[in-house]
């Protein structure tokens, strides 16, 4: 039956999504970038609501959250999977509204009065709304075309930024950054220096990537941030996550860097694409950290003191919104303060909990 | 003295303004002999050794002694209330003022000179103040000797004349000092260690050695110029095999032993004047090897002290012992009872149950933690480490080796694992004059982060590494390491490999930083525990002592 196969060919892709996720967090095989990540579930969520049989509003937010529910276990650090759920969910709230011509103000949404008197809000969605799939398949493309164009739009604001002469301060590899830094080097002449990051040195990367186009770059140890921090006029660094709070959750030494920053008043500026920002609060520990294997920092070659000694190797860092200057996202510069308003913009509050 | 001079001084001026002009004729008889003596060294130029420099100096103060004797009293009150209030003086008219009596009644009948205005007076001083300069700028031709033996006879209370050389070695980036260095080491028949790759423009004026390209390359082995335990010792210190401000000084005052002890005064020498002319080319040579550290610079001027205050009656057998006593004391006060010292200080600072936070490989911190486990302290360790010297792993092998219970981050967890941190324990490289403490690179941002989580920052340093610096930032004086030690294979990919055919990559391997007084709350020596601004105050009493 063509309906079992698509629904088997459906399952398998999500489940190849899923493994696909599983490996990409333990270190090996190439890393994917977080944009790579958010086009994919964004695509695969698209085929979701395209192939499997749902017949109400609620019944597809029903399945994509069961879905989304499983891509974030397998791959919990990896927030931009959640994030892009949510944006689907969203989506599909939207679309339900309008064609029910009962268009919530963000203001009404956002109510959270509202929402509990509105009691079960879940089951308002149950009419059936025949354009809806093409609706929400539409929306969706847009939000493909628009996570396709975050790194440039990201990048033409950096003239805006960087005068010539100056010396910006990175850690780490960020392909935002990169991109960003690239655009403005086509007009500007400027210094570069790169913080290599350990255990895994990715800044070497960003570092010869950076040199081939012309850009005249330093590497320097982890250790030598502070030290040469005073000569920098302004450090600019990509992250993994932007959490609830305008925090960041950034590859570690972020945080070291952000002292060292504030402290010789250096403003400290963020490039990330408005798929990062997530409604996470960094209150959870549990599930803020990620620990790699031990073996970057001490490996088993020192054998006969490894067994008598915690070795740790955290991959993040948190870092509170205080020691932030400016966010760069797609839609614009904004400062962390504002951040929580643009959440709600792009979330639904009670999305936050998938 | 002084005290009872003032109130003189307002009533006898006219009569000492007319005392005035004779003795400034004399003192300008003076300058015109220091004058043809500096002529007459220059025209010698170089060939000038040590010993006639320091004749021509004796036979100088005994000229000025003599002419003390004849001179006047009241002159001599005269020239010194007229040149005290300046702030500059020249040391060896000082000499003289101390050595000559001082009474006062002579000085009001005796000499008639035309009275002067106030301001003519000052003009005068000044303009004889800046000959005296000039004149002993023009003698100096080593400043590191006169300028100690300077600082002995000056008091205490007045401030020390600032003419100090810099350091070749912060001034790579000037062609003309690195012209005179070249010169300087052909003549000591040492070789001139050659700067490898590009270096990043902010640190132009610093060298960058490669370590595959050691400075024992391009001389003949066994040396003829350079004793085969300093060869030993520069090739120890430029691979990196002793490492550490503690080890590396110990072990230039054994190579020192050992230089002494094959020493041989050769005939119509004094031993006193010719072992320091012999260690000359041996501090050349490991200063090219590796630049000298502030705890080996001290030794060293200790040394020469030593040597030079041997008197010429002693035998070269006893003068010999003698200074090996001394370089033995030196190590065992310096060094090891003040680390034992140091430690029964911190001993008081950890608590039971402690967390402490340590970083890279300090033999005096590591000593601390030893000894404060074997009285029987509980607490855990921290170790953090940073590429690429990864010192740390030393230091954690030698605590778990204690059975001290340890865990092993990179710096760049610090802020992951701070929170968990009671204390943190730093050493030091040097602690410099103004408060400021050079250590390892890092450590300034330890400090810094420790300092944002609120946990209490404790530096560990001997005193003999006080130095005499001041330094605000880390590029002006610092060393560059290897820039090859920052590349690394990961997953089969060399990313940095070619950084040299590329002109627009660069890489920097900084060895030290300095840390602001701010950061650190405490910094246990073996005087005490001192803040960190109280370091000039230690530097002065030590001079005083000397």
């Amino acid at each position: 039956m063509p309906g079992a196969d698509k629904e088997t060919e459906l399952s398998e892709r999500v489940e190849a999504f899923l493994s696909e996720l599983k490996r990409g967090g333990s270190g090996c095989g190439p890393p994917r970038g977080s944009g790579e990540t958010a086009r994919e579930t964004a695509a695969l969520l698209r085929r979701i609501t395209a192939q499997a049989r749902w017949s109400s509003a609620g019944d597809l937010m029903e399945i994509i959250r069961k879905e989304g529910r499983r891509m974030t276990a397998a791959q919990p650090s990896e927030t931009t999977v959640g994030n892009m759920v949510r944006r689907v969910l969203k989506i599909i709230r939207e679309e339900y509204a309008r064609g029910k011509r009962m268009l919530l103000t963000p203001l009404q949404m956002s109510n959270r009065l509202r929402c509990v008197t509105h009691a079960s809000a879940r089951s308002e969605y149950e009419q059936q709304f025949p354009p809806l799939k093409a609706n929400v398949i539409e929306a969706i493309n847009e939000l493909l075309t628009e996570l396709e164009g975050t790194t440039d739009n990201i990048a033409m604001q950096a003239l805006e930024h960087i005068h010539s002469n100056e010396v910006i301060m990175t850690i780490g590899r960020s392909r935002t950054v990169e991109a960003f830094l690239k655009d403005a080097a086509r007009k500007r002449k400027f210094h570069v220096i790169v913080a290599e990051c350990a255990p895994f040195c990715q800044g070497h990367e960003m570092a010869a990537s950076l040199s081939e186009a012309d850009i005249e770059t330093t590497v320097i140890t982890d250790a030598a941030i502070f030290a040469v921090m005073s000569r920098v006029n302004k450090v600019i660094i990509g992250t993994q996550t932007v959490l609830a709070n305008g925090g960041l959750r950034a590859v570690n030494g972020t945080h070291t860097l952000a002292l060292a920053a504030k402290h010789h008043s250096t403003p400290l500026i963020v490039c990330a694409p408005m798929f990062k920002l997530s409604p996470q609060f960094p209150n959870e520990e549990d599930t803020f950290h990620k620990f790699v294997s031990p073996q970057e920092v001490l490996s088993f070659t020192e054998g006969e003191i490894l067994s008598k000694v915690n070795v740790h190797c955290p991959v993040f860092d948190y870092v509170p919104p205080e020691l932030i200057t400016l966010f760069i996202s797609n839609i614009g510069g904004n400062a962390p303060s504002y951040i929580y308003r643009l959440m709600s913009e792009l979330y639904h509050p009670e999305d936050h909990e998938l | 003295r002084q005290g009872r001079k003032l109130p003189n001084m307002a009533d006898t001026v006219g009569k000492k303004e007319k005392a005035l002009n004779d003795s400034k004729h004399q003192i300008q008889d003076e300058m015109d002999s220091k004058r043809k003596d500096d002529v007459s060294c220059h025209a010698e130029g170089k060939e000038l050794s040590k010993e006639e420099k320091q004749r021509l100096r004796k036979e100088k103060k005994q000229q000025k002694k003599n002419k003390k004797d004849d001179k006047n009293v009241g002159e001599t009150e005269k020239e010194k209330t007229a040149v005290v209030p300046a702030h500059i003086q020249p040391t060896q008219t000082k000499k003289e003022l101390n050595a000559a009596p001082v009474s006062e009644a002579p000085a009001a009948g005796e000499k008639a000179a035309p009275p002067k205005s106030k301001a003519e007076m000052r003009a005068e001083r000044r303009a004889r103040q800046e000959a005296d300069r000039a004149a002993k700028q023009g003698k100096k031709g080593d400043p590191s000797q006169p300028l100690s033996t300077a600082k002995q006879k000056v008091l205490p209370s007045e401030p020390q004349p600032v003419v100090k050389r810099l350091p070749e070695h912060i001034q790579v980036d000037d062609p003309a000092v690195l012209k005179k260095l070249a010169k300087k080491l052909e003549r000591q028949q040492i070789p001139l260690r050659p700067d490898y790759g590009y270096k990043v423009s902010l640190f132009s004026h610093l060298h960058q050695y490669s370590r595959k390209a050691p400075l024992t390359q391009q001389i003949s082995i066994p040396s003829t110029v350079i004793h085969p335990s300093i060869v030993r010792l520069g090739l120890q210190y430029s691979q990196g095999i002793i490492a550490g401000s503690n080890s590396r000084c110990i072990a230039l005052l054994h190579g020192f032993k050992q230089v002494i002890r094959d020493y041989t005064t050769p005939p119509n020498e004094e031993l006193s004047r010719d072992l320091v002319n012999k260690l000359k080319p041996y501090i050349s040579f490991l200063n090219q090897c590796r630049p000298l550290s502030a705890s080996m610079g001290n030794a060293i001027k200790y040394l020469k002290k030593e040597i030079s205050n041997i008197s010429s009656q002693c035998k070269e057998e006893e003068a010999k012992s003698k200074l090996q006593d001394c370089i033995d004391r030196y190590i065992e006060e310096k060094i090891r009872l003040a680390a034992k010292a140091i430690s029964k200080s911190a001993y008081e600072k950890i608590s039971e149950d402690d967390v402490i936070l340590v970083y890279g490989c300090s033999s005096l911190v590591n000593y601390i933690l030893c000894d404060a486990y074997e009285k029987g302290r509980n607490f855990r360790v921290i170790v953090v480490d940073s590429r690429p010297r990864l010192e740390g792993r030393e230091a954690l092998r030698r605590l778990v080796k204690k059975g001290i219970r340890c865990t092993y981050v990179l710096i760049t967890a610090v802020s992951y694992i701070l929170p968990e941190v009671s204390k943190v324990f730093l050493g030091a490289h040097a602690l410099l004059a103004n408060g400021y403490v050079m250590s390892r690179v890092g450590t300034s941002q330890i400090a810094l982060v420790a300092k944002a989580y609120n946990v209490p920052v404790l530096v560990c340093c001997e005193t003999y590494k006080f130095c005499e610096r001041v330094q605000t930032d880390s590029f002006v004086s610092n060393e560059l390491d290897d820039p090859d030690d920052l590349i690394v294979t990961r997953k089969g990919t060399t990313q940095l490999g070619k950084w040299q055919e590329t002109s627009s990559l660069r890489l920097l391997n900084l060895v030290y930083d300095v840390t602001p007084p701010d950061f650190v709350d405490l910094v246990i020596t073996d005087l005490g525990m001192i803040p960190c601004t109280s370091v000039p105050v230690v530097l002065r009493v030590k001079n005083v002592d000397q």
